[in-house]
Formats: structure tokens, C-alpha cells, sequence
């Protein structure tokens, strides 16, 4: 690991002011980025520690919604009763992810900002756009059975691995971003993580030296919730795709999907599973290795919509 | 760059250390303070062999800087209990036969204490069916919630075993 001069921040401000310098980065729980500065995938020159500033409550919002902190842990917000309540979905893609030892360290920020799977982006001996932008990518041909079908390009095919960030997508959260020259902003999830396009090194809205605070849910919404993972054992693993759905009456009201696409892919579509599907995957563009995952998604979110159904009807 | 004061209250006792701040809790405990009670398996957050608890709270020791736990409570397997006085996880393991060559062991007692807790506060997990109800305890729980450790050895069924012995349940 390449040395890094380390301060623990005391107030947001504070935080700001020393991510101000050239290669800097927060550090929140740790557990993505540690692991890549352990393989010099990461390497800043500066480290501020974020975990001291209080931001890690969960607060109602006058528009009846929540507002939650940057630095709430995983487990605590899937623990949440609110968030079990009212955004079902969210709690239910939380706990299908990582493991309860990594869920009481990573946070809501660092949970949206973990960066993909895509194993050449970790072999540092590989060509990776993503790693090393104008280096190529490893990928398009060679393994690729977990890469991306939709939202992909010529430059890079990685899929966007956080199962929270696909109910936050569905739910419509906007995150709110802090930076050193003063005016808080909000983005939409549905622009937060970019598409690679020609620049897969650039995966979100976030500036140099910006810094996550919250992250809002607007209202609760209702109908029925349900997050379904499909991967390649029964627990602890990444998913090859996953389905966020909200229905109502057996019906599709809202749909994203995780582990097809460089962000949470969210569908406009309504109408029945197979409808819904056509229209998610009109676009995509398998490799040779990963066109299993076209049937995968269509048969997920047809059992992701009984599951809804058998929940509606237990009622 | 110089390397950074930081105290480390471990099972109860302050240890004053001067670490660079690269030294993980992992490499802090086992090679600096001689805790080789915690184990590093993977050193990616991948097996859980490390696995200590942070303010009463399950981690991977390797994937947090030493540096960022100034008065934090740590506890690692020493502080469980002693060879004279087992805790009971510990008892429970010997009797149940929870381990092999014993190399994940520490990680998953540890992490066994930390999922009877989380289940008794009602922290739900991937396979808690009513996601508004407190989760059962159950085997199917037990299991999903120790899937972040694993054992080359496959003691899985003696885990399980021991860990129901302590919660009281049928295994
Ligand atoms: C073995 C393993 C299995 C996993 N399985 C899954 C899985 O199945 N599903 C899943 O979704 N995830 C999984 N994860 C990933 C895990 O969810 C992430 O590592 C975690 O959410 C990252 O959060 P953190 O707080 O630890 O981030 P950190 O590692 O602290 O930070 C990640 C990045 O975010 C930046 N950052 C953090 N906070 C802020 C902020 N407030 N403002 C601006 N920048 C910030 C950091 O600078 C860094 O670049 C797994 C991880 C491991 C190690
Ligand atoms: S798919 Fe993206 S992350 Fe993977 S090797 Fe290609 S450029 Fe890198
Ligand atoms: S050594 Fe920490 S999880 Fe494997
Ligand atoms: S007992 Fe050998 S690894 Fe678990």
C-alpha cells in the first residue's frame, strides 16, 4: 500500500477543507476502498477519516420521507423499522448484500461509490479503461459472464455492483452532495452514477472533493416490495442480477434492475413481466459469455412479480 | 509518512502504539500487540477468520486501519474467555466438535457470539420472511448470518450445532 498521511475530520467542514488537496479521499467504512489501496488500484495521498461527524441518524423530512446520513451503516438502516415498514425493498436489498460483518462496517455513501466486480479492473497486470483510461479493456473478449448487457460501451462493460443503490433507484432517493465552495446540491439516483460511454473512469456525479451527506426517500410510496437476487451461491456473493420491484395488485408498478448495467437500471415500462422485460431488454448487447443473463432477468422479475403476488395475497 | 499515536483499548486494557497509518487492526493486534488469537485468512474481507468485535459490533479487522478506532472498545477471542474459564461459545464449539485444523475457529466464535445478539435485537438478514417481524431463531438464520465466515474444513453442520446449543435451540 502506498503511504498516506492520515486525519480524522471533526466537523463536515473540516472534512471538506482537507479533501480540498490534490489526492485526497474520504475514507467512511473502509471496506471497499482499503481493499483496493491494498492492491494500489487506489492510492491516495491523503486520507480523511469521515466516521467522526455525526452524520449517521435517520430523520424524518417535513415532506414526510427520510433523510439518511452519509455514515449510517448498512445493518442499521436495513434494522431500521421505518425503512422495514415503509421501504421494504430497501431493507430487503440491504441484508442480500455482503456478509454481517461487512454490513455493520459499510455505509450508505461508500455503499453507492464501491466500484465494480470486473475482474480485470482488479488484476492490476490487465489493460482497464475503468483503472487506466486509454489502456483498453481486458474484458470485451475475454471472460465476461458477469459484465454488463445494457448501458455498456466500446470503452468498458462493467456492471455497478451495490444491491442498495437498485431499491434506492426504485424509490426514487436523491443524494445530496457537500462541497468545499459552500452551496449544497441534490442529485437524482437517476443521474448519480453515469454511464461509461467513452469515460468509464468517471462513474458519478460527484466532483473532486465533493462529499456525500445524505441520502433522501421521498414519501412512502406503498404497494408491495420485494428484492430478488439471483447469484452464484445462497449467500455472501455478488448478484448476477437482481430484480427491485414495487407492485400493486399483481401489477408492475416500478422496476430496476442490478447486475445488468454500469448503474442501477431502472425501466419505464408497465404491463405484464414479459412486457416489461421486452422493453428493459430491447437494447442490450450480451457478449458471447453473458447472454444467459437476458433469460435470467426476464425469468426474475416474472418470479420477483409471484413473489409479490403470494405476499399480497398472505395479506 | 511519520507514523501517528493512537491507543487501542483491547479487551478491557489500553495499548499505546506508534503506527503507520497503513497498519490495519488485523496487522496491529497479531503483529504489534502479539493477539494472534485473531486470524488473517484472506486480508480482503472475503473469509472472515478476522473477525473482532468493534463497540460490542462484529467486523473484519482487515478491512479498517488501526489508526481509526482511538477509543473504540475491542475485543478480540482472548478476551472472550480463558482456557480456566470458556465462554460458553467456546465450550459449545469443543463439545460440538466446531472445527477442524482450527484455523477460522476465533472468527467464527467471535462472530457466533455477534449473530446470537444481533438476532435477539432483531437486526433482520436475507432470510427472515416477514421483514417487519423480529427475525426467528432459527437454524436457516443462524446459517445465512454466519455466511460471512467460512472453514476450508466444512465444519459447517458442528457450527451450526454449537451455535443452537447456545441459543438454546434444537439443532
Ligand atoms: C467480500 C465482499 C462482499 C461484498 N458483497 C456485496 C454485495 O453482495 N452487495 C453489495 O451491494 N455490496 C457488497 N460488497 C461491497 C460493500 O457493500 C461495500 O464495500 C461497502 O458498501 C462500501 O462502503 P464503505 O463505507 O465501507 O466505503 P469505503 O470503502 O469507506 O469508501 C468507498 C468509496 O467511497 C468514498 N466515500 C465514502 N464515503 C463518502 C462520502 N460520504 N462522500 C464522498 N465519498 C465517500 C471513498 O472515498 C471511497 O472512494 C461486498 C464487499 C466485500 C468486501
Ligand atoms: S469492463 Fe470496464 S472495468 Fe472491466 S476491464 Fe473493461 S474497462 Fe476495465
Ligand atoms: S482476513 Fe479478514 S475477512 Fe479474511
Ligand atoms: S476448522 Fe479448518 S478452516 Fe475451519
Amino acid at each position: 500500500m502506498k503511504a498516506f498521511s492520515y486525519d480524522r475530520a471533526g466537523s463536515v467542514n473540516e472534512a471538506l477543507q482537507l479533501a480540498a488537496r490534490p489526492d485526497a479521499k474520504f475514507i467512511a467504512g473502509g471496506t471497499n476502498l482499503l481493499d483496493l489501496m491494498k492492491l494500489g488500484i487506489e492510492a491516495p495521498v491523503h486520507l480523511v477519516d469521515i466516521n467522526r461527524l455525526g452524520l449517521d441518524t435517520i430523520e424524518p423530512t417535513a415532506e414526510g420521507g427520510l433523510r439518511i446520513g452519509a455514515l449510517v451503516r448498512n445493518a442499521d438502516l436495513a434494522a431500521d423499522m421505518r425503512i422495514r415498514r415503509d421501504y421494504a425493498v430497501l431493507a430487503r436489498a440491504l441484508v442480500s448484500g455482503a456478509s454481517g460483518q461487512l454490513r455493520n462496517k459499510a455505509t450508505t455513501a461508500g455503499n453507492l461509490l464501491q466500484r465494480t466486480r470486473c475482474p480485470y479492473f482488479y488484476n492490476t497486470d490487465m489493460p482497464c479503461n475503468k483503472r487506466r483510461p486509454g489502456s483498453g479493456c481486458a474484458a470485451i473478449g475475454g471472460l465476461s459472464h458477469n459484465l454488463g448487457v445494457l448501458g455498456i460501451s466500446d470503452a468498458c462493460i462493467a456492471t455497478h455492483p451495490s444491491d442498495m443503490a437498485v431499491a434506492l433507484r426504485v424509490l426514487d432517493a436523491t443524494v445530496e452532495i457537500a462541497g468545499a465552495r459552500g452551496a449544497a446540491r441534490t442529485v437524482p439516483m437517476a443521474d448519480f452514477h453515469r454511464l461509461p460511454g467513452e469515460t468509464p473512469h468517471l462513474e458519478t456525479a460527484l466532483r473532486e472533493g465533493e462529499m456525500i451527506v445524505a441520502v433522501t426517500l421521498p414519501p412512502p410510496m406503498g404497494g408491495t416490495q420485494i428484492y430478488r437476487k439471483v447469484r452464484e451461491r445462497a449467500s455472501y456473493a455478488f448478484a448476477t442480477v437482481s430484480v427491485a420491484l414495487v407492485a400493486r395488485e399483481g401489477r408492475i408498478e416500478r422496476v430496476a434492475f442490478g447486475g445488468l448495467a454500469p448503474k442501477p437500471w431502472r425501466v419505464d415500462a408497465n404491463g405484464s413481466a414479459g412486457e416489461v422485460a421486452d422493453a428493459a431488454l430491447a437494447g442490450a448487447r450480451p457478449t458471447p459469455d453473458n447472454g444467459y443473463k437476458l433469460d435470467l432477468a426476464r425469468r426474475t422479475l416474472a418470479a420477483a412479480l409471484a413473489d409479490a403476488v403470494r405476499l399480497e395475497a398472505g395479506r | 509518512m511519520s507514523d501517528l499515536f493512537v491507543t487501542l483499548r483491547i479487551n478491557g486494557t489500553d495499548h499505546a502504539l506508534s503506527l503507520d497509518p497503513r497498519v490495519t487492526l488485523l496487522d496491529a493486534l497479531r503483529e504489534h500487540l502479539h493477539f494472534t488469537g485473531t486470524k488473517k485468512g484472506c486480508d480482503q474481507g472475503q473469509c472472515g477468520a478476522c473477525t473482532v468485535l468493534v463497540n460490542g459490533r462484529r467486523i473484519n479487522s482487515c478491512l479498517t486501519l488501526a489508526v481509526m478506532h482511538e477509543g473504540d472498545e475491542i475485543q478480540t477471542i482472548e478476551g472472550l474467555g480463558t482456557p480456566e474459564h470458556l465462554h460458553p461459545m467456546q465450550q459449545a464449539f469443543l463439545e460440538r466438535d466446531g472445527y477442524q485444523c482450527g484455523y477460522c475457529t476465533p472468527g467464527q466464535i467471535m462472530s457466533a457470539v455477534a449473530v446470537l445478539d444481533e438476532i435477539e435485537r432483531g437486526v433482520p438478514s436475507h432470510v427472515t420472511h416477514d421483514i417487519g417481524a423480529p427475525p426467528p431463531l432459527s437454524d436457516e438464520e443462524v446459517r445465512e448470518r454466519m455466511s460471512g465466515n467460512l472453514c476450508r474444513c466444512s465444519a459447517y453442520p458442528n457450527i451450526i450445532a454449537a451455535i443452537r446449543d447456545v441459543s438454546g435451540g434444537a439443532a
